[in-house]
């Protein structure tokens, strides 16, 4: 009966007390008719899985400008490797440096968005990833 | 196969059920069928109140006192679809971080959808199936409400209405509407210096009432200061109070025969709702222009009304 949304786990991941752009991205998604939830500051990867389950997100943005992306990103892929959520789409946003882009790949990110990402292409390519990895349509 | 699985208490099945009993697939509808059948043992609990009142907080801190208490906790949350875009940014669980980490707890949003009067078929639906899978407190906020957001009330067992000091007076608690539904009214963030004045004003209004309480109960007006876990537990009480006066006269089971009543109903508007919307959609130029610029009120209604008819 209702088309299917994207649904969308906006979060903060350590110590990172920063959460404007956070909800900069999470207002833009809602804005490009996702259903976004923001569970805001100092998640760890235990807490974001945990609430990616129970929403049932497509998605799973973590937002992070503190510097330990590389430390900390893995350790959500491997609570969600653990978890078996394995068709959901992880993306990074923040101040990451462009050579950590590759590496955070490799590690399983689905897309890095870096500062001056324009707010349409996140939201399009996110809706693209999806796409990808949950094998549904999703409507324009 | 997903229903076996959540039923067995696997928390990504039961999550990915939820998905598809609230887009309505097949799969979703014939397995909430089937816990139709188990469902119907949960004591359903209504958190409303204006935007900001604290709802969410408050929630937060009784999943708490209600695991402390044993039980298995369910928590819906409904925030709103944008009208523009129909997307929707659910901050609820904000208000609840760690909450869900602990055992017997399990807290899902859910956008409004296009749903008016503060709870939605979708979200029906999503008690009815927690009810069913073995959580026995169900606790389900509706949007920040507004004064006719009452939908709430053929939902569930218990409401709760929150208010806050200072965002009205003595004629806001005599009005008609949300300030009626309450079975329990909280006054939260009652450390400002007006809860005092609130507290009389909602006395004031429930004494001088001259309509039969809803049941026969009188309502009980509770303090809270939620984020600061003060009036938690006198909360509960008074929810568990009013759980044992319902069951007392025979009212468990009605309410929840409301409820399902309620579910079919909202479920039959939205499908008859997204007919009108489509004709309305499609023949918007032909609509203008009837009524604009030849006036044709009357036909054009019994025509549109027909059409709508026609396609149900």
């Amino acid at each position: 009966m209702s088309q299917k949304r994207i649904k969308v786990l906006v979060s903060k991941l350590g110590l990172d007390g920063h959460d404007r752009g956070a909800k900069v991205i999470a207002r833009a998604l809602k804005d490009a008719g996702m259903e976004v939830v923001y569970t805001g500051l100092r998640q760890t990867p235990e807490q974001i899985v945990k609430a990616a389950i129970q929403e049932d997100v497509d998605v799973i943005g973590v937002s992070i400008l503190s510097g330990a992306h590389l430390e900390l990103v893995p350790l959500v892929i491997k609570e969600m490797k653990d978890k078996g959520l394995n068709d959901v789409v992880l993306v990074v946003g923040g101040v990451i440096p462009p050579q950590d882009v590759p590496k955070l790949k490799e590690m399983g990110v689905d897309e890095v968005f870096l500062p001056g990402s324009s707010l349409k292409e996140i939201s399009e390519k996110i809706t693209r990833a999806v796409e990808a990895k949950r094998g549904i349509k999703i409507a324009s | 196969m997903l229903l076996e699985k959540a039923l067995a208490g696997e928390e990504l099945a039961i999550s990915r059920l939820l998905t598809k009993i609230e887009y309505f697939t097949p799969e979703g509808l014939e397995s909430l069928q089937e816990l139709i059948k188990r469902s119907g043992k949960a004591h359903v609990i209504g958190i409303t109140g204006s935007p900001g009142a604290g709802k969410s907080t408050l929630i937060s801190e009784l999943i708490s006192e209600y695991v402390k208490r044993g039980h298995k906790v369910g928590v819906v949350l409904i925030d709103p679809s944008s009208p523009f875009s129909m997307g929707s940014f659910m901050g609820n669980r904000i208000r609840m971080v760690g909450k869900d980490i602990q055992q017997n707890v399990f807290i899902r949003s859910i956008a409004s959808r296009g749903n008016l009067g503060g709870i939605s078929a979708e979200a029906l639906m999503l008690i009815e199936a927690l009810d069913g899978l073995g959580f026995d407190r169900i606790i389900v906020e509706t949007v920040g409400a507004g004064q006719t957001d009452t939908d709430i009330v053929s939902g569930v067992h218990t409401i709760g209405v929150v208010s806050v000091p200072g965002t009205g007076d003595e004629i806001q608690a005599l009005k008609a509407g949300i300030m009626e539904i309450g079975d329990v009214y909280i006054i939260n963030k009652a450390d400002k210096p007006e809860a005092e004045m609130l507290y009389e004003a909602i006395r004031f209004a429930l004494s001088s009432a001259e309509i039969n309480f809803r049941d026969g109960w009188v309502p009980k007006i509770v303090k809270t200061i939620a984020i600061k876990n003060v009036g938690i537990k006198e909360l509960v009480d008074t929810f568990e109070e009013h759980l044992n006066y319902i069951k007392s006269q025979g009212l468990f089971d009605k309410r929840i025969k409301d409820r399902r009543v309620k579910m079919i109903e909202l479920l039959l508007r939205k499908r008859v709702e997204d007919v009108i919307s489509n004709i309305i959609k499609e023949n918007s130029n032909y609509i203008s222009k009837e009524i604009n610029e030849k006036h044709n009120l009357l036909n054009l209604i019994n025509e549109i009304y027909n059409d709508v008819k026609n396609s149900l």
